[in-house]
């Protein structure tokens, strides 16, 4: 008996130092992530002042002299990024509400596995099937030069948003006690004011860190936008031009350039800049998921 | 007497399983009525009968007539929304919406648009001075109302009824989740409010029944076994069934 009762808390102690272990190691990893793209980022800016880089108009990283201004860039992440979260959010918030309110059992199961592998099919097999299909499509359907352009990516990238934004969303809303709506029906609302008036201020921050976590999946997307994006590094005068990213940017480039050039530096630059971008997007999600009623 | 409830040989299934069995029953107007039994009898099944909450459920069957001002009100086109103005429900655990205590009592109006945007004040104040919880809150209308105490919650949710002028208040077990003063104060209202309002109370509290209701029904595994004034039935119950469980022998 006492025998049994140590090897226990030998076995709970040696789990104990397991899961810390692990939760440290995660925490050093980050850690060491950072300070390499540090190091190696803030390099280019003993060349290159912090101005010229965030607002430089032209990203020539290879022709002499170099320059390496990352606007272009920055406009054409937005203008995906945006036009990707305007397409999905409202798209996925309704399927999520039709999921989770409205649609019968049946249905509610088939749309929920449906989503699912919507979410495991791989970027780069997404980015394949619309540079196959939407591409073309917006060529033809908007008489463009070519159907490489910001809005083909920000189709394609909304796509990949739904998933996530759909499947958070609607553990959102399920997540609303059943009493809530019982008590609005009970009131003669009808199924609408009951989702509209209560459910949904319910679940409003589970709703917005479903849409903020699909923002973060859109901005730290490469290879599809890499793929039907054009990669034009200029700044676009509309969604239907061609643009480059800053993640495509760094794929695209980063085999070719030379160790401890600025070229190199600059990639890392843009991985700092992405990097302060996704940290901000994760904490807005974050205080809105632990945002309580006062 | 003036009965504004009436059912009529009720049968209600849930799939096979028949939870109340030939139901004929008349509830009087500007009274409390409460319905006792042992738990799972169909206290809650019947109550919900009268505002058709039942129709949330898939595979519900009702049979038979319920009629409310003499209209049946499971007849096809019946509005619902309508029905539910009329009648209004207070659950077994408080459920304010998780909003403010303000939009509590406003919901109803704001959904049913039945008063101006200037008249919002005064339905607030007039809804909260029902139930006793004006001067309490006036100051907190803007807070959530998560934080009330559960006792608050349940005036709260009485409150929200109000708006509407319903004529008929449900309530299921409305004191089981509060304390002994809770509901000696939740009792005293439910007694105010019978001046204007008819209620049906559920209860598995026989002592609540015999203080608060002036006519009771007693429910046993579906069937209506007795339905009196609450004083006849509590000194000499007709039925012995009704004697046994009204003696604490089971339920
Ligand atoms: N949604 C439901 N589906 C199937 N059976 C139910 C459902 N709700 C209640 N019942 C059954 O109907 C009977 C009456 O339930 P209920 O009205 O909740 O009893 P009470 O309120 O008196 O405790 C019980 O046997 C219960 O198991
Ligand atoms: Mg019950």
């Amino acid at each position: 008996m006492q025998k049994n009762f140590n090897g226990k808390l030998v076995k709970e102690w040696v789990i104990e130092r397991c899961i810390y272990l692990s939760g440290i190691a995660s925490i050093i990893f980050v850690g060491l992530i950072f300070i390499f793209l540090a190091k190696e980022g803030f390099s280019l800016f003993k060349t290159v002042s912090v101005s010229d880089f965030l607002l430089g108009q032209k990203w020539y990283p290879i022709s002499t002299p170099a320059q390496f201004g990352i606007l272009p860039l920055i406009v054409g992440s937005l203008y995906v990024t945006l036009g990707a979260t305007i397409i999905a959010v409202p798209i996925g918030i309704a399927s999520a509400v039709y999921i989770a309110e409205v649609a019968p059992v049946k249905t509610r199961e088939i749309l929920k596995s449906g989503i699912e592998v919507l979410a495991a099919i791989p970027s780069v097999v997404l980015g394949f099937i619309g540079m196959m299909t939407l591409v073309p499509w917006v060529k033809n359907t908007f008489h463009l030069p070519t159907g490489l352009t910001a809005f083909s990516g920000a189709l394609m990238l909304a796509f990949m948003a739904m998933p996530t934004i759909v499947s958070i969303a609607e553990d959102a809303l399920n997540a609303v006690p059943k009493r809530y709506k019982e008590a609005a029906l009970a009131l003669g609302a009808t199924r609408w004011q009951a989702i509209w008036r209560v459910i949904f201020p319910a679940a409003s921050s589970g709703i917005l860190a479903a849409v903020m976590l699909g923002i973060g999946r859109v901005i730290g997307e490469t290879m599809a936008v890499m793929m039907i994006t054009g990669n034009a590094a200029r700044i676009p005068n509309s969604l239907f031009e061609p643009v480059r990213t800053l993640t495509a940017t760094v794929a695209a480039e980063m085999g070719e350039t030379v160790r401890g050039s600025d070229h190199y530096f600059a990639l890392f630059a843009i991985g700092i800049v992405l990097f302060i971008i996704t940290f901000f997007i994760n904490l807005i999600a974050d205080l809105a998921v632990h945002r309580k009623l006062k | 007497m003036n009965p504004i409830i009436q059912t009529r040989n009720l049968n209600l299934f849930y799939g096979t399983f028949q939870a109340l069995h030939d139901i004929s029953i008349d509830i009087e107007s500007k009274m409390i009525t409460s319905i006792i039994g042992p738990s799972g009898c169909g206290k809650s099944t019947l109550l919900r009968v009268f505002n058709r909450m039942n129709d949330l459920l898939e595979d519900v069957k009702v049979e038979g007539g319920v009629f409310i001002d003499a209209k049946n009100i499971y007849e096809p086109g019946v509005d619902l929304v309508e029905l539910r103005k009329k009648v209004g429900m207070v659950f077994q655990r408080p459920n304010p919406f998780p909003l403010s205590v303000a939009e509590n009592v406003l919901f109803s109006v704001k959904i049913h648009r039945t008063a101006a945007f200037k008249e919002y004040g005064d339905i607030l104040e007039q809804s909260l001075r029902a139930v006793d919880l004006w001067d309490i809150l006036k100051d907190k209308l803007k807070t959530s109302a998560l934080n009330l105490t559960l006792e608050q919650q349940q005036r709260l949710c009485i409150a929200r009824l109000l708006p509407v002028k319903p004529d008929i208040l449900l309530m299921d077990e409305p004191c089981s989740a509060l304390d002994p003063i809770a509901t000696a104060h939740i009792e005293e209202l439910m007694d105010q409010l019978k001046v204007n309002y008819t209620i049906v109370i559920v209860t598995h509290n026989m002592q609540q029944a015999a203080r608060v209701s002036d006519r009771s029904a007693y429910l046993y595994l579906g069937d209506l076994i007795e339905y009196d004034s609450t004083e006849k039935m509590f000194t000499i119950p007709k039925d012995r069934r009704t004697e046994e469980y009204l003696a604490g022998k089971f339920g």
